[in-house]
């Protein structure tokens, strides 16, 4: 797959024009993380609703088209959906959402530092603790 | 622009392996050497033959092998301080400049640091000549202050002598920024510091490897640079000090090779520099950094900064003509190392770098670990092409084609 493709007009419009992008001024779920390579930083708010659902989502980041489409793509995917629905997030679902783009390894953290983010907020909110399992860390 | 070389680049390219090899079914254009350079066979093979040959512990034993790795090492060792205009006695094999900042931390800063002084630095500073003096700072309850920058990414002189008026105890600065290419007038610094009774530290990591340096005119009291970054291998590099600095500093780390006598109540310490050479040394890769700067000395210094010059000129005018293309830094060729970090539009430079990727060319893409000079840009990272012996005016025109093509898929 070559950049052109990695790059699609879809990830450039997310890119520049991010939805779900900007802060809450109630909310539930506060999470952050960055990822030291690239710099990339995102945060995420959330205020759960009646039956624990994701009644509201936003996120705020800086860092490349990956990272901040991917983020900005998965509060949408998220919005209205229940809490415990976010355990079953996989980092395919972030790819899809992408459009599968052929992504080297150091760019595949940076596509997946949003449910990186979206994760470790949820599940503390829950009183559970995320293992980062799914390649946003090299080591693991 | 007239395309003339100092060096002959296409022989150059001959004798660095690595330069054969292709990425994504293209030529390598590999434009990371301020992060590392790629490495000759004469490198290569000083590594193998030690290996080979006669790999052994020095300083040690006296067989036939002991005797040849013990020569090599210390030859290697007064071809390094040669090449710096240093004495091989004053100059300690450490990992890398970073270790090298970090020694004079541990083995001059805790002794002579005290509650209440000041350190100062500047906002152009590698995190490896910040950290060190942020985490002494904080352990003696002193201050860490910075000099601050002007507008074309120069040192501001006045902010640095209003610091000196606070008498810092240490003033640590770089010789080259690694990102701005910022060159700077480092004797007049440490001239300046001195008098007002500091203690200088000069990072020379991005000087040493592209431009003659002579720290007996920098005057500095000491001076830290990496092999890898100069086509010699990783994980060896040099701190030089001034003598009698070095002879009243503690040791660094303890163990084997620093001392002279061991009792159960105390140890005596080994003469300078082995003093500060603890455990085995790396021997292999300072045998490697011995051939690196052989090589570069057979090339001479004053050429392989005079390219660079020129490749720097030519890079500049030629990427100026990339729409959305900005650099940072002196934009004067002469005032500046062979780096140029720029930025092409809203384009981040990990997108941009995944692109050039594509094309077989390697740049730097990130906050190259000098994240408060990324705040005083107001950027949050920037791409970085940098340039050593190999790199010639074909990578630039294959740069500036990567740039377009990227200005092409961003729709800039």
């Amino acid at each position: 797959m070559s950049s052109a493709d990695i790059y699609r007009e879809l990830i450039l419009d997310y890119y520049r024009n991010p939805r779900n992008f900007g802060k809450l001024d109630k909310f539930d779920i506060d999470s952050r993380d960055t990822n030291p390579l690239c710099g990339d930083e995102i945060e995420m708010q959330i205020r759960v609703g009646d039956g624990k659902k994701i009644e509201e989502i936003k996120f705020v980041g800086k860092g490349c088209a990956i990272s901040q489409a991917s983020a900005s793509m998965l509060t949408e995917l998220a919005k209205g959906k229940p809490l415990e629905w976010v355990k079953e997030v996989s980092k395919e679902d972030v790819f899809k959402l992408l459009g599968n783009p052929d992504l080297g390894p150091s760019r595949v953290k940076c596509a997946l530092l949003g449910m990186k983010v979206l994760k470790t907020g949820v599940y503390g909110y829950l009183g559970a603790h995320y293992e980062d399992q799914d390649g946003s860390d090299p080591m693991v | 622009m007239l395309k003339t070389e100092v060096i002959n680049v296409e022989k150059i390219r001959e004798d660095f392996p690595i330069l054969k090899r292709q990425v994504h079914g293209k030529r390598l254009v590999y434009l990371d050497n301020a992060a590392t350079t790629q490495k000759p066979k004469a490198v290569i093979d000083a590594l193998v033959d030690y290996y080979s040959r006669y790999n052994s512990n020095v300083h040690r034993s006296v067989h036939t092998l002991g005797e040849e790795a013990t020569a090599a090492y210390e030859a290697a060792r007064g071809k390094a301080a040669k090449f710096v205009g240093a004495r091989a006695k004053d100059l300690a094999f450490v990992r890398g400049t970073t270790e090298a900042t970090n020694l004079v931390r541990f083995a001059w800063g805790e002794k002579n640091v005290k509650k209440g002084d000041t350190l100062v630095t500047t906002l152009m500073e590698h995190h490896s000549n910040i950290v060190p003096w942020q985490l002494l700072a904080k352990g003696k309850g002193a201050t860490l202050k910075f000099v601050g920058l002007q507008p074309d990414g120069t040192l501001d002189m006045g902010s640095f002598e209003s610091l000196l008026r606070e008498a810092p105890k240490l003033v640590a600065v770089t010789h080259c920024s690694n990102v701005l290419g910022t060159i700077n007038d480092v004797a007049t610094i440490c001239a300046k510091a001195r008098k007002a009774g500091a203690i200088t530290v000069v990072d020379g990591a991005q000087s040493v490897p592209h431009m003659p340096v002579d720290i007996g005119a920098i005057g500095c009291d000491f001076f830290g640079f990496s092999g890898h970054k100069m086509l010699g291998p990783t994980g060896i590099g040099a701190l030089v000090g001034r003598s009698d600095l070095l002879e009243e500093m503690e040791p660094f780390h303890g163990g084997g090779e620093m001392i002279k006598e061991v009792f159960l109540d105390h140890s005596t310490w080994n003469d300078v520099p082995h003093k500060f050479e603890a455990g085995t040394v790396n021997i292999a890769d300072a045998i490697g950094l011995g051939a690196a700067v052989d090589y570069l000395t057979a090339i001479g210094m004053d050429k392989v900064r005079e390219h660079e010059v020129r490749l720097i000129a030519y890079a500049l005018q030629s990427l100026r003509e990339v729409k959305g293309f900005r650099a940072y830094g002196p934009e004067d060729p002469e005032k500046k190392g062979g780096v140029i970090s720029f930025n092409l539009a809203d384009v981040h430079p990990h997108d941009l770098a995944t692109i050039l990727d594509e094309e077989g060319i390697a740049i730097r893409s990130g906050h190259h670990c000098a994240q408060p000079l990324m705040r005083w840009l107001d950027v949050e990272s920037t791409s970085r092409a940098s340039f050593h012996v190999y790199n010639s005016y074909d990578d630039v025109d294959a740069l500036k084609a990567g740039l377009l093509k990227a200005g092409a898929i961003f729709k800039i």
